[in-house]
């Protein structure tokens, strides 16, 4: 990686366009992997910036989210005029944009473009996937239409990697000559603009005329909001005399669409001829299959079912293999190196925290393979489709559906898995509800407890355990949990935001296996760069908690498992756990139990190697240490002799697990996903206290029926 | 004949007149290229009967049927 050129020299160059258009694979193809992922400032939008050479010159490109409008309801949705008009902290004034522009879907791709022309900033159009218009039976003449819009519009196929070096040189036309479109499409609109900006101008407030379009086009919208809170409530007078001046009463964001089609489709004539589309007999089956009744439907649950299997099935073996790696990492340095505290830092901390980073990688990538294939297909907006219904009770969309489900394995690709939904709201809702759902990390922790504690009964002539059936009872604990907080989100806290579901049913195409790929890639990346750190972080806060201060040898006669017990015992994270004991005695736990669950709350499965080390035990070898741990619990007594793992407390710490959020990685997710440390905090507090309650009930009232 | 959206059929076509309640929903849609003289036609429901998936402009969209309901179309076919 060369080293970044100072933001002075470096031209920025922003990529904007629709959904769909294959706006991310072209900025992948344009930067390889020099991409780095941030936060835009303020809102929870994220920015994907990277480097590119063109003719010899660095630039920098970054990338704005898709969107089908330069109209903004919410802070969000400003982003793509504030990157125009330079009002981003941090970042110049584009000296260029690329219009990534979908040849197949010209006249609704040519809404956006048009308002970027409006802009007054230098731009280009890429013109993508033009590989497909003779399937379409789309002919274009590019020329005419590059003459008419006023910008140079360059035939490309980002999938296949074709036109790239066209683009570039084009690109480098337009920096080396900077001239902005002047596009006009309603000139009393831009009279309105001068008369404001002098207004304005006269009470000291700076706004450039693409705000001000805004203000004056989207009444109610983000960008009068913005502008109220700077000039003053009378604003709202000056607006209304130059909204009745331009439209003469009628709503301007109607005017807006309809004269901006009307144009569309002037540009366009001669330009674009549609004949029939070539008959695809792949295509026309697919279509058929997804869309009938009862094929269809057996279709998406046989899709779900591999996605689900994939994730939590296909990724064991990758995971074990990684813990295997791990472990003989550690172990072969812990040899090499002279034994000391050094030694157990780098094996224990080190190693183990990148594991714990790494271990995450198989169900990421296996997820993301299924998502980016799903939309790289088109399946994924019919499967949304076809959840819809299901989903609205809960307040989500049809959206939620695939992070939810991956949700089962783990929250973390599923809450990564979140930006499949549009909505915002939906999507905070779903990235809330998606910890409650039984990962692959809680099933441990139940067959441990399930196995010690519940009764092996029979219902049914055998064919109901009352095993089965607690396990059955926590899954389904989860998912009420989730659909409750999902609905309280949707509902308390949105109330004022209206559901909606637009959305796009791309057309069904073949996914290039390089985009698939290089979307992957940088799926990867970012969970490293972003999650990674604060996994790996926390990996090594813990582990020096319960290695200090350290006692360095055991004393004659004590064997290694009691040594480590007791070296846990001492240990700050001891120490923690009986200062706070008391907190959790109504809960029926005592100060071991108590210092299993913390260690374990940066991981919920570590729950089960803590109780091993606390409860001395000696793990040599794996069948003997789980038999061991399992008589040891069985066995505990609490100082007046009365045993600590009453079925009652047994029920509440299994009901703790199923509803705590036990995860640094789930939290560290969050945060990026959310860009703040308030939801996954909120979400941390509120599912604590959840599980609080649940286990304190369920003990309390357990008890009073009798142990056991 | 002057009717919704969420009246069509599949396979019935029509052309849009306008918004019954110009709301957020109504903008984006008509961002999304469905105005006033647009050809739109319903393709088909969700098992369920909702969402709706369109056809307009030469590409499909789906809605549900509370905003197919505020959008007047008169029908061609």
């Amino acid at each position: 990686m060369s080293a970044q050129p100072s933001p002075a020299t470096t031209p920025v160059v922003v990529t904007l366009g629709n959904p769909n258009t294959g706006k991310s694979t072209l900025f992948n193809c344009l930067t390889g992997l020099r991409q780095k992922v941030g936060n835009y400032p303020g809102v929870t939008v994220e920015q994907v910036s990277g480097y590119t050479d063109v003719a010899g010159r660095q630039v920098q490109l970054v990338d704005v989210p898709g969107t089908y409008s330069l109209a903004a309801m919410s802070p969000d949705e400003m982003i793509a005029v504030d990157v125009l008009r330079g009002g981003i902290v941090d970042m110049p004034p584009p000296a260029a944009v690329i219009i990534v522009v979908d040849a197949t879907n010209l006249r609704r791709n040519l809404f956006l473009a048009s308002q970027i022309l409006e802009a007054g900033v230098p731009a280009l159009i890429a013109l993508n996937m033009v590989d497909r218009l003779a399937t379409e039976g789309v002919t274009l003449d590019i020329e005419e239409l590059s003459r008419r819009l006023g910008v140079p519009v360059v035939p490309i196929s980002a999938a296949s990697a074709t036109g790239i070096d066209a683009l570039k040189l084009t690109l480098d036309e337009v920096l080396r000559a900077p001239a902005a479109p002047h596009l006009v499409l309603n000139p009393a609109l831009e009279d309105a603009v001068a008369t404001l900006t002098v207004q304005l101008a006269e009470r000291g407030v700076q706004a450039s005329a693409i705000e001000l379009r805004r203000a004056l086009i989207d009444a109610g919208g983000y960008a009068e909001q913005r502008l109220t809170q700077r000039a003053g409530p009378d604003l709202e007078a000056m607006l209304a005399a130059l909204r009745q001046q331009v439209g003469g009463g009628r709503n301007l964001a109607t005017l807006e669409a309809r004269d901006r089609y009307s144009w569309i489709q002037a540009q366009l004539k001669n330009v674009e001829e549609r004949g029939p589309a070539r008959r695809r007999a792949g295509v026309e089956t697919a279509d058929r299959l997804v869309n009938h009744p009862i094929l269809g439907t057996a279709l998406f649950a046989l899709v779900m079912a591999m996605v689900f299997q994939a994730v939590f099935a296909w990724a064991a073996p990758l995971v074990d293999a990684i813990d295997y790696l791990t472990s003989a990492l550690g172990g072969a340095v812990g040899a090499a190196l002279p034994p000391g505290i050094v030694n157990r830092f780098i094996t224990e901390g080190v190693i183990a925290g990148v594991g714990s980073v790494v271990v995450f990688l198989p169900q990421i990538i296996i997820l993301f393979t299924f998502i980016i294939i799903l939309e790289d297909t088109g399946y994924m907006a019919r499967a949304a489709f076809l959840m819809d219904r299901a989903m609205r009770g809960l307040g989500l969309s049809g959206q939620s559906f695939i992070p939810m489900l991956s949700s089962f394995a783990c929250a973390v690709p599923g809450i990564m898995g979140t930006r499949v939904i549009a909505n915002r709201h939906d999507r905070l809702a779903t990235i809330m509800a998606a910890p409650f759902m039984t990962c692959s990390a809680r099933l441990p922790v139940y067959s441990l407890l399930i196995a010690a504690f519940v009764p092996e009964r029979h219902f049914v002539g055998g064919l109901i355990n009352l095993q089965g059936l607690v396990l059955f009872a926590l899954y389904m604990l989860g998912i009420v949990g989730g659909a409750v907080t999902a609905w309280l989100i949707s509902r308390l806290y949105w109330s004022r935001a209206k559901a909606r579901f637009l959305l796009e049913m791309p057309p069904y195409r073949m996914p290039n296996p390089r985009a698939v790929l290089s979307k992957l890639l940088s799926r990867a990346i970012t969970f490293l760069q972003r999650a990674g750190t604060i996994i790996f972080c926390v990996a090594l806060v813990v582990w020096v908690l319960a290695s200090f201060p350290r006692e360095e040898q055991a004393p004659a006669g004590v064997n290694s498992a009691d040594f480590a017990a007791q070296q846990l015992e001492d240990s700050y994270l001891g120490q923690l756990s009986r200062s706070v004991t008391p907190l959790f005695e109504p809960l029926g736990w005592d100060w071991k139990v108590t210092a299993a669950v913390i260690a374990s709350f940066p991981a919920r499965e570590v729950v089960i190697a803590a109780l091993g080390t606390i409860y001395a035990v000696d793990g040599t070898t794996e069948a003997n240490a789980n038999t061991t741990l399992t008589s040891r619990i069985r066995a505990a007594k609490h100082a007046d002799g009365r045993p600590v793992y009453t079925l009652p407390m047994v029920f509440g710490l299994l009901i703790f697990y199923a509803l705590c959020l036990q995860c640094v990685s789930t939290i560290a997710v969050m945060r990026r996903e959310t860009g703040t440390w308030r939801w996954p905090l909120f979400a941390w507090f509120y599912m604590s206290g959840l599980g609080y309650l649940g286990a304190y009930l369920a003990f309390t009232f357990g008890s009073r029926l009798g142990p056991g | 004949m002057n009717t919704t959206l969420a009246n069509l059929r599949p396979g019935e076509a029509g052309v849009v007149e306008g918004f019954a309640d110009i709301d957020e929903n109504a903008q984006r849609l008509m961002q999304m290229g469905v105005v006033e003289g647009m050809e739109i036609e319903v393709l088909r429901y969700a098992p369920a009967g909702d969402p709706i998936e369109v056809r307009v402009l030469g590409y499909s969209l789906s809605l549900r049927g509370k905003e197919a309901a505020n959008v007047l179309v008169s029908r061609t076919r």
